[in-house]
C-alpha cells in the first residue's frame, strides 16, 4: 500500500452506530482539541511552564481506539500524550493541574506534559522516548493473561518509533506468545522532520506485522469510526485469545512537532489539504447527514467542551503550587 | 546447620517467593527448559509452569520492558540476564523507564522488578567480564544491592522480591560455588571466605540498606563488596598476624547506601580502604570516598586509599585481567599505605 492514502474529506458513515457513543466520539474529540488549544494560547501568554506536543488533528485515533475498549483496559502513552489521557476518561482538571505544576496534578506536578499518568483511568503512563512504551504495553499484556484478569492492553505510538529496536522486540514476543495486546501506530506522516518515506524502507508500515504472521491493517486515522471498528475487532481477537494485532492510523499532525515549532519542511498545500480533512468536522457531517443531531445539539456539545476546559484552566489556577521540596516523596516507594 | 552454596541459596529464596506469592514471574533467556546459564532458575519451569516462569528470546530491551509493564499492573517480575554485560541493551527500558516512573507519575505507579545477573572478571574478555553497579548507583529511583555470601544472598533476594522499587541485585560468578551447566568445573577462587554458608532453610529477609560488619576490627576499615570482600577478609587475616586489626565492612547495598554504620567504624579506625571490582573512574570507589569525605572528614587521619578495576576494558589474557582487577597484593598494599607501615 502507498503511504499517499487519498485525504478523505466525506463525512464519517454514522450508519448503525449508537448515537450515545457518537456523540460521546465528538464531545471527546472537541475536550482533545481545545484542551490543547488552549494550553498553546497559555504557553503564548507564558501562564504555563515546560513545553508540550500537540496532537491536533489526530484526536480521531485517541478517541476511535479507547472507545472501543472496556474502562479497565490500560494504554500506553507517548510524549504527545493528551488525546490519549482525555479519550481514557483522565478527568480534565487533574490533567490542566498537572501542566500547570499544582500538588493536585494527575502525577502531582512530578511528570509535566509529557508524562500524564493516571492507574485509576488503565492510563500507565506516557513514555516520552520513543518507542519505549510499547514493550511496557506488552508487559501488561502478558500480566493480563497471567493475572486471567480478561484486560487488553494498548499501546500508541507514532510511525518514527516503529523503527526503534524495540517496536521488533515487543511485537515479536506478544505473537510469539499470543499476548492480549494492540498496537495502534498512529502515522501523523512526519517524525519531527522526516517523512515516512524517507525514515523506513519500506513505508507500508502496516505491513511489518508480516515478519511475525500477526494481523494488521491501515484505517483511516481521520475517521473516528474507521478506528473504532479497527479496534474493537483487535479486542475482541485478543480477549478471546488470539493474539495481538498492529493497527496503523494513517492522520496528520496539524501543528509543529513541539510547542511553537514552525514545521517549515511541509507543502503549506499539503498542511491545508489536511486542515480540510479534520476529524471532528468529518464525525460533525456525518452526524448532521444522517440526522443524528442538528446543528444546534451539535453547537451546544461544543459550548460544553469549552466550558469543559475552561473550568479545568480556573480549577489548575487555583489549586496548589508545587513545593520545591516535593519530589522527595517520590524518588522511591518505601515499603 | 545446613550448608549453601550462593547459588542454591539466591535459588531457595526465589523459589520460597514465589511458592508464597503468586504475583512473582521469571523473565529471561533460557530461564525455562535450561535452568538459567548459571543454573540459578533449575526446575522452576517444572514447578511453577509456562505462564510463570518465561523463557525469552534474545531481546534484553524487550523482556526488561515486558517486566516493566507487568511490574507496573500488579505482578512482581524477576528478570534475569545471562550476564550483566547485557543489561546494556536495556538501558533505556532500566533507567528512562523503571527506574523513573515513580517520580514521574507523582508516586501513582510503583515498578517492584528485580533485575539479576552475574558479572565479574573470570576470563571471559571484555563484554562479559565487567562490574555494572555503579551505573544504576548512578540512576536514582534504583536500588541496588550485592551479595558476598550465601546467608546474605538469601535474605536480600527476599528483600529485593518483596520492594516496590526496581532492584538491581548484582551476583559474582565466583562467588556462585556451582558448576554452570555449560562450563563444566566450578568456578571459584582462593581468596573466597567459607563465610555465611550456614544458611536456614526457613524464608527470611535481609532490609536493603544495611550493611553488615565481616570482621571486627580496630584499626583500620576495609569496605568491600562481592569477590573483593573476600580478598579484603584475607588480607585482614593476614594482617592480623602481624598485629593489624581491620574491620571489614560489606556494604551489601550501594542504593539505599548505610552510611552510618560505615561512618561509625571511621570513627574508631580512623583509617580507611575502599574495594570495588568496577573501574576506579566515576566508580563505586569513587562515590564511596566522596561519601567518606561528606561524613567523616575529621574522622580521617589519612587520606582515604582506594582499590579498583584500572580504567580499562577487560582484557581477554589472564596476567592482563589479573593486572586490572583488584588482588589481595593491591588491598594489602593500600592498607599498609594508609596505616603508613
Amino acid at each position: 500500500m502507498s503511504n499517499t492514502m487519498e485525504i478523505r474529506r466525506d463525512p464519517v458513515d454514522c450508519a448503525g452506530h449508537d448515537r450515545a457513543l457518537l456523540l460521546r466520539m465528538f464531545r471527546k474529540m472537541l475536550e482533545a482539541r481545545e484542551f490543547e488549544e488552549q494550553l498553546y494560547y497559555l504557553f503564548l501568554t507564558t501562564a504555563m511552564p515546560g513545553t508540550m506536543h500537540q496532537a491536533v488533528g489526530q484526536e480521531a485515533v485517541a478517541v476511535g481506539v479507547v472507545s472501543a475498549l472496556n474502562p479497565d483496559d490500560t494504554i500506553t502513552s507517548t510524549h504527545r500524550g493528551h488525546a490519549h489521557c482525555v479519550a481514557k476518561d483522565v478527568p480534565l482538571k487533574d490533567m490542566m493541574a498537572e501542566m500547570f505544576a499544582k500538588q493536585e496534578g494527575s502525577c502531582r506536578g512530578m511528570g509535566g506534559s509529557m508524562h500524564l499518568t493516571d492507574f485509576n483511568k488503565g492510563m500507565l503512563g506516557a513514555f516520552a522516548i520513543v518507542g519505549s512504551g510499547i514493550p511496557i504495553a506488552t508487559g501488561a499484556a502478558l500480566s493480563a493473561r497471567v493475572r486471567g484478569s480478561g484486560q487488553v492492553a494498548v499501546s500508541f505510538f507514532g510511525d518514527g518509533a516503529v523503527n526503534e529496536g524495540i517496536f521488533h522486540e515487543a511485537l515479536n514476543m506478544a505473537a510469539l506468545w499470543n499476548l492480549p495486546a494492540i498496537y495502534i501506530i498512529e502515522n501523523n506522516q512526519y517524525a519531527l522532520s522526516m517523512t515516512v518515506a524517507e525514515s523506513s524502507a519500506v513505508p507500508d508500515l502496516a505491513s511489518r506485522a508480516c515478519a511475525y504472521g500477526m494481523p494488521s491493517l491501515r484505517v483511516d486515522g481521520n475517521d473516528v469510526l474507521a478506528v473504532h471498528e479497527a479496534t474493537r475487532e483487535a479486542a475482541k481477537r485478543a480477549r478471546a485469545g488470539e493474539g495481538p494485532t498492529l493497527i496503523e492510523a494513517l492522520t496528520y499532525r496539524i501543528r509543529g512537532h513541539a510547542r511553537f515549532e514552525a514545521a517549515g519542511y511541509r507543502p503549506s498545500e499539503e498542511v491545508e489539504a489536511w486542515k480540510k480533512a479534520d476529524p471532528i468536522e468529518r464525525l460533525a457531517a456525518g452526524l448532521l447527514a444522517r440526522g443524528i443531531a442538528g446543528e444546534d445539539e451539535l453547537n451546544a456539545i461544543r459550548a460544553e467542551a469549552e466550558a469543559a476546559i475552561e473550568d479545568a484552566i480556573e480549577y489548575a489556577q487555583s489549586c496548589t503550587d508545587v513545593q520545591a521540596e516535593d519530589y522527595l516523596s517520590y524518588i522511591t516507594a518505601e515499603n | 546447620m545446613r550448608q549453601l552454596s550462593q547459588a542454591a541459596a539466591i535459588r531457595e529464596g526465589i523459589v520460597q517467593e514465589m511458592r508464597q506469592d503468586p504475583s512473582v514471574i521469571l523473565l529471561g533467556e533460557d530461564v525455562g527448559k535450561f535452568g538459567g546459564a548459571f543454573h540459578i532458575t533449575h526446575d522452576m519451569l517444572d514447578e511453577f509452569g509456562a505462564e510463570r516462569v518465561w523463557d525469552t528470546p534474545i531481546s534484553e530491551a524487550g523482556f526488561t520492558g515486558l517486566g516493566i509493564g507487568a511490574a507496573l499492573t500488579g505482578l512482581r517480575p524477576i528478570v534475569e540476564y545471562q550476564y550483566l554485560d547485557f543489561i546494556f541493551c536495556a538501558m533505556d527500558q532500566v533507567v528512562n523507564q523503571a527506574a523513573k516512573i515513580r517520580l514521574m507519575s507523582g508516586g501513582r505507579a510503583k515498578a517492584p522488578l528485580v533485575l539479576r545477573g552475574p558479572q565479574g572478571a573470570t576470563g571471559r574478555g571484555a563484554q562479559h567480564s565487567q562490574s555494572v553497579e555503579a551505573w544504576f548507583m548512578h540512576t536514582p529511583g534504583m536500588k541496588v544491592v550485592l551479595p558476598s555470601t550465601p546467608y546474605d544472598a538469601k535474605g536480600l533476594i527476599i528483600s529485593a522480591i518483596r520492594d516496590d522499587n526496581p532492584v538491581l541485585f548484582v551476583e559474582h560468578k565466583l562467588l556462585y560455588g556451582a558448576a554452570s551447566p555449560g562450563g563444566g568445573k566450578a568456578l571459584s577462587d582462593t581468596a573466597i571466605q567459607a563465610i555465611g554458608t550456614d544458611v536456614p532453610e526457613e524464608s527470611y529477609a535481609i532490609p536493603l540498606g544495611t550493611a553488615d560488619i565481616k570482621r571486627q576490627g580496630s584499626d583500620v576499615t576495609i569496605i568491600a563488596t562481592l569477590l573483593m570482600l573476600h580478598r579484603a577478609l584475607s588480607v585482614a587475616e593476614e594482617l592480623a598476624a602481624e598485629g593489624i586489626s581491620a574491620e571489614v565492612i560489606d556494604p551489601r547495598s550501594l542504593a539505599p547506601l548505610d552510611v552510618a554504620t560505615i561512618a561509625a567504624s571511621i570513627a574508631k579506625t580512623n583509617h580507611v580502604v575502599v574495594v570495588s571490582e568496577d573501574v576506579s573512574r566515576a566508580g563505586v570507589s569513587a562515590e564511596l570516598v566522596a561519601t567518606i569525605n561528606d561524613h567523616c572528614f575529621y574522622d580521617l587521619e589519612a587520606p582515604v586509599q582506594r582499590v579498583a578495576a584500572a580504567n580499562t576494558p577487560i582484557p581477554f589474557a589472564p596476567a592482563s585481567e589479573r593486572h586490572v582487577i583488584p588482588q589481595v597484593d593491591d588491598i594489602r598494599a593500600a592498607v599498609r599505605r594508609v596505616l603508613s607501615i
